[in-house]
């Protein structure tokens, strides 16, 4: 009992969140649609508040004074027409006080026109997509907390379960359009620090906007319920100037150049296999488990599967293709060919899993391209 | 109010297939109440397991799938399992007892509705041994969630359903049959107690809206094993359809959870209060209209699904109004308190928290009527704790306050005033500690229906945690309670409280088995 | 014993919640209504009988395309310009080219949606791809036309808007009825 209560207590005080500032309320946030819905939102807290403080204080000063044992007699009274219309008025009147500026802000939100940029967020179970409309460039943004972390093997960072790989780049000043759907369920876009909050929704599109002041690092999460991981696929926005942000288009695209000219490059069965390992923590590890024994009914294990052990062409083409109809993506849309070489390779070469292959970027590329 | 005749009829059957074939409608009272009883236990099972494993960052206990399977069936148990049930269990009990009738006036079919129950929560509960698992999207389990991406145990899900559906429907028209045909000679509706009044009202909610569930878990049904696609954005369907169906449901619903409790609220504190009810009629009033405006403004709940402009500032200003009638029923009880002649046992002290932790839920469900605030507050901790305000130390305190009223004139035995208080202040302080912190982890940002979170919510998180455990625990006591003063509590009077009033009073202590043979006859007012 | 209710009262119950359960799926043609009223969801209606509405107006409305494939459906799917500019009134043509890269025939259906959703009302396909379910041999491509215009009465506060397509994969239920 006395090592429970401290336990209790250590973890109290040196809980990992005392590192990080306690936050009581809704963020001000960095626009000014999220600097008037926290007006709103102050408002209504204040008029609540009042409310409050009379309701208890009639009901207080009642049971203070009104008690039996301090000899209180009991009135008959039973109603009255004046007061009841008076208590119904008066609460009608506040609520239309609070309905205005609601409006307003309500209308101003809903104004996309005349954007600069457009992007268009797709919700995949569970990472996000963006792209960038008309400039021909789109990234996939998967949580970069570590599972060592997560299964508390380390120490917990501060922005844990906040922070992704690619995080969203966008510049300030400028009206950003956002476009929301879905590849699969329901999920939601929200960061606090826009506020902005909408569903993405499979087969349909949704929009909002936002134009941020100030440059910054803004993180928030999916808030719609979209199966295992809807914890584990946080947002990250980093809000640059209008030159960071050209500057980060061009090198973007650069990028992109550099990594079709590494497909051709000769890569060792050791990068294979260390690129493969970090490729396969992200985006395998979920399902089919970090020791290769995915889960009994769901995903299939990779150690000792026929797959991994038979042929290498049939095990590019379910990398590549996928098995959508088991929930297995076609990672041949989201991953590059350096990348599914060496996730094919470290699955191959991992657990007890010794075939000794190799699978080149090159030989990738080849069923990549013949599709 | 006439003297109460008691033609002894034969006893309850012996054994226990007493409780099996029973159509009394006491017996069936208790059997409900027992049975949420149970429910409610089962249900704070998994709450306990989901606040352990938020007691801290980081995943300990539990994987994520199951802790979303534990998420949804604590909903779906506490909603339909334990606070459904133990209101009808109240009706069952309470209602002939108030308008002066023998029994329910289909008293087969009650025991029908009943007996439904445990099968159903079999079913549901067996999910959790199936093969991938028991539903696991969450109790309001949207579409394609909840259908194309499902486990296969959502087939059992969709039948639990239906058959709770059809124990509340055949619940809510043996209520209103009853009231409408069985009230004592010279009782107009105006002079029914306002526990009966909101039952009724309930009655018909559950009537409108229980066949729309139906409907709704009929349509995932089809889509997922028939291949129609009401649900399904490729075949010409829309999962946002889904929300809308099920909302149009689910706001109504809501308020089938609450209004009962209302109706208990408003029996005690006139009692306690030695005080006529302030505003009869505007409590009736009120509570009709509460009823009527819970179907236009079932959208509140889906403002970010990217509804047009109108349709957000529709919905806002029917949630906001709604305000209005849920206002006049707080005040007319603090009006009923005010100049009364007080005295603070258990009921009472259950029912006051009612009325000010339940106005702290309604405040905060005002503060989520502004559409643009909404944006902010939607599916993160400020609403679980806006409706853990309204539902816990709401509908469940009230529950808890009707048992203590009631009990004595059920069982005939006094239960024990100082334990009585013990579980309400710990239960007070348990609640608040709970779901108080929520409201602050919700405003910094924290999602609902997450299992492990970033760091800034840990302190909050480990309160709530505390609180979780503190107010789990407190309801042992409860139990402990109920048994003591059934098996062994002191004798209870004629007339337990000296304010009561009402026809449940004029009967002798312990209720007979059967009361009302010949109707009493209710005076000129 | 003596009854003791009327059987009005419980039959006239019993209709009730029957009723109320035909309402429950009468909300879907219902929903359906209203959102064509209203624009709901960016919807767009079916395929457009008639002449172009024409327009004096010298307004210039931007529309985007958008191409998705749900479920990660592994298909090349793009639209040949990302941005058109147009007149109100101006019939426009352009295509999507759709290329099955699995190795098996793929039936699929591209639903589309609107955003600004008001703006759905006004957009009026006289040819779409989005009619018919579209099967594809395996590692066929094809180019899908889409002709369109708007409607002048165009609400005037969009300036711009953007008509996506996702792509859902039918082959197994292939029961989808042409929208």
């Amino acid at each position: 009992m006395r090592q429970l209560l401290q336990l209790i207590c250590s973890a109290l005080v040196l809980s990992p969140g005392t590192s990080v500032a306690l936050e009581f309320n809704m963020p001000a946030g960095v626009t000014q649609t999220s600097q008037s819905i926290y007006g709103l939102h102050m408002t209504i807290f204040y008029i609540c508040l009042v409310i409050a403080i009379v309701v208890f204080g009639v009901m207080f000063w009642s049971i203070f004074h009104h008690r039996k044992s301090k000899g209180a007699k009991a009135s008959q009274f039973h109603g009255s027409v004046l007061v009841e219309i008076i208590w119904t008025i008066i609460p009608i009147v506040i609520l239309v006080a609070m309905a205005v500026p609601a409006t307003k802000t309500l209308v101003d939100m809903y104004d996309t026109s005349e954007s600069d940029i457009d992007i268009q967020v797709t919700g995949h179970q569970w990472k996000w997509h963006y792209k960038y409309i008309g400039e021909d460039l789109g990234f996939f943004s998967i949580l970069a907390t570590s599972k060592e972390e997560i299964e508390n093997r380390k120490k917990k960072n501060p922005n844990y379960l906040l922070e992704v790989d690619n995080p969203l780049v966008v510049p300030i000043n400028k009206k950003i359009r956002f476009l929301f759907t879905s590849n699969d369920v329901i999920h939601a876009w929200w960061v606090p620090d826009l506020a902005i909050k909408k569903d993405a929704v499979p087969g349909f599109i949704n929009e909002s906007w936002t134009r941020i002041d100030k440059p910054g690092t803004y993180r928030g999460q999916c808030a719609e319920l979209c199966g295992m991981h809807h914890a584990f696929m946080p947002i990250e926005v980093k809000a640059v100037s209008e030159d960071d942000y050209a500057l980060w288009l061009d090198e973007q695209k650069a990028l992109k150049q550099a990594e079709a000219a590494s497909t051709e490059l000769e890569w060792s069965q050791e990068q294979l296999m260390t690129a493969g390992a970090k490729i396969y923590e992200k985006n395998c590890a979920v399902c089919h488990q970090a020791d290769g024994s995915g889960i009994p009914q769901a995903f299939p294990a990779l150690n000792g599967s026929p797959i991994a052990l038979g042929p290498k062409a049939d095990h590019m083409a379910i990398v590549i293709q996928g098995r959508l109809e088991k929930g297995m993506p076609a990672f041949g849309e989201q991953l590059s060919a350096v990348d599914i070489a060496a996730v094919i390779t470290y699955e191959r070469n991992s657990w007890d899993n010794k075939t000794g292959d190799k699978v080149t970027p090159a030989e990738v590329q080849a069923v990549m391209e013949k599709q | 109010m006439s003297e109460h005749m008691d033609t002894a009829h034969h006893g309850p059957a012996k054994g226990w297939t007493r409780w099996i074939l029973t159509t009394n409608h006491k017996d069936i009272g208790t059997l409900y109440l027992v049975f949420s009883l149970i429910m409610l236990f089962v249900g704070g099972s998994m709450a306990f397991v989901i606040r352990a494993e938020l007691f801290q960052p980081g995943l300990q206990l539990v994987v994520p799938e199951f802790f979303n399977q534990m998420t949804t069936m604590h909903g779906l148990i506490m909603v339909f399992g334990a606070v459904m049930p133990a209101f009808v269990g109240l009706a069952n009990w309470q209602v002939p007892l108030m308008i002066g009738a023998p029994d329910m006036a289909l008293p087969r079919l009650n025991n029908w509705s009943f007996w439904i129950l445990p099968f159903a929560f079999a079913m549901l509960l067996s999910t959790l041994f199936m093969a991938g698992g028991a539903p696991d999207f969450g109790w309001t389990f949207y579409a394609p969630l909840s259908t194309t991406y499902a486990p296969p145990s959502v087939t059992f899900f969709i039948f639990a359903i239906h058959m709770m559906g059809i124990s509340s429907i055949m619940g809510a028209i043996n209520i209103i049959v009853t009231i409408f045909n069985m009230r004592a000679p010279g009782m107009k509706m105006m002079d029914l107690p306002l526990f009966v009044w909101t039952w009724l009202i309930t009655a018909f909610l559950l009537i409108a809206v229980m066949p729309v569930l139906a409907a709704v878990v009929t349509m995932m049904l089809m889509d997922v094993h028939f291949g129609t696609s009401f649900f399904n954005a490729a075949g010409g369907g829309d999962p946002v359809l889904f929300q809308h169906v099920f909302w149009f449901f689910a706001h109504p619903e809501v308020y089938i959870m609450v209004l009962p409790a209302f109706g208990v609220v408003s029996q005690i504190v006139p009692t306690f209060s030695r005080k006529p009810l302030f505003g009869y009629h505007s409590m009736v009033y009120a509570t009709a209209a509460i009823a009527v405006m819970s179907f236009i403004v079932w959208a509140h709940h889906m403002f970010t699904v990217g509804m047009p402009l109108t349709g957000e500032l529709f919905f806002m200003y029917t949630t906001m109004l709604i305000a209005v009638p849920t206002g006049v029923k707080v005040f007319n009880w603090v009006s009923t308190m005010f100049k009364g002649s007080m005295t603070f046992e258990t009921p009472m002290l259950f029912a006051i928290a009612f009325i000010v932790l339940f106005t702290i839920g309604g405040l905060s469900g005002l503060m989520l009527a502004i559409a643009p605030a909404d944006f902010q507050y939607h599916d993160t901790y400020f609403v679980v704790a806006h409706f853990h305000y309204v539902l816990v130390p709401g509908s469940v305190f009230g529950i808890i306050a009707g048992v203590y009223y009631w009990l004595p004139k059920w069982c005939g035995k006094m239960y024990n005033e100082k334990l009585g208080q013990l579980h309400f202040w710990l239960s007070f302080i348990g609640v608040n500690l709970t779901f108080f912190p929520m409201h602050f982890v919700g405003l910094a940002g924290m999602p609902r229906r997450i299992p492990d979170y970033a760091l800034q919510f840990a302190d909050f998180n480990m309160i709530t945690s505390l609180g979780a455990f503190l107010f789990g625990t407190t309801q042992l006591l409860f139990v402990y309670i109920i048994i003591k003063t059934v098996r062994s509590g002191k004798a209870a009077e004629q007339l337990p409280w000296d304010g009561a009033k009402g026809l449940e009073w004029s009967v002798p202590t312990p209720a007979p088995y059967h009361t009302f043979s010949t109707p009493p006859v209710v005076g000129e007012k | 014993m003596k009854r003791w209710f009327n059987l009005t009262t419980p039959s006239g119950l019993i209709c009730a919640v029957c009723v109320m359960f035909a309402f429950g799926f009468m909300l879907v043609p219902l929903y359906d209504v209203f959102c064509e009223v209203t624009g709901l969801n960016g919807k767009t209606k079916g395929q457009y009988q008639g002449d172009v509405i024409s327009s004096n107006s010298e307004r210039m409305i931007t529309i985007q395309f958008v191409a998705n494939r749900n479920a990660n459906l592994p298909w090349d799917f793009s639209p040949q310009q990302e941005e058109i500019a147009l007149k109100l009134g101006e019939r426009k043509q352009t295509s999507f080219e759709i290329k099955n890269t699995y190795d098996r025939a793929v039936i699929a259906q591209a639903i589309p949606s609107v955003s600004p959703a008001v703006a759905a009302d006004y957009l009026n396909k006289v040819e779409c791809f989005c009619f018919q379910k579209q099967p594809l041999e395996a590692s066929e491509s094809k180019q899908f036309p889409l002709v369109f215009f708007l409607d002048p009465a165009l609400p005037e506060h969009i300036t711009k808007l953007t008509l996506s397509y996702t792509l859902f994969d039918i082959s197994e239920t292939a029961t989808a009825s042409a929208r």
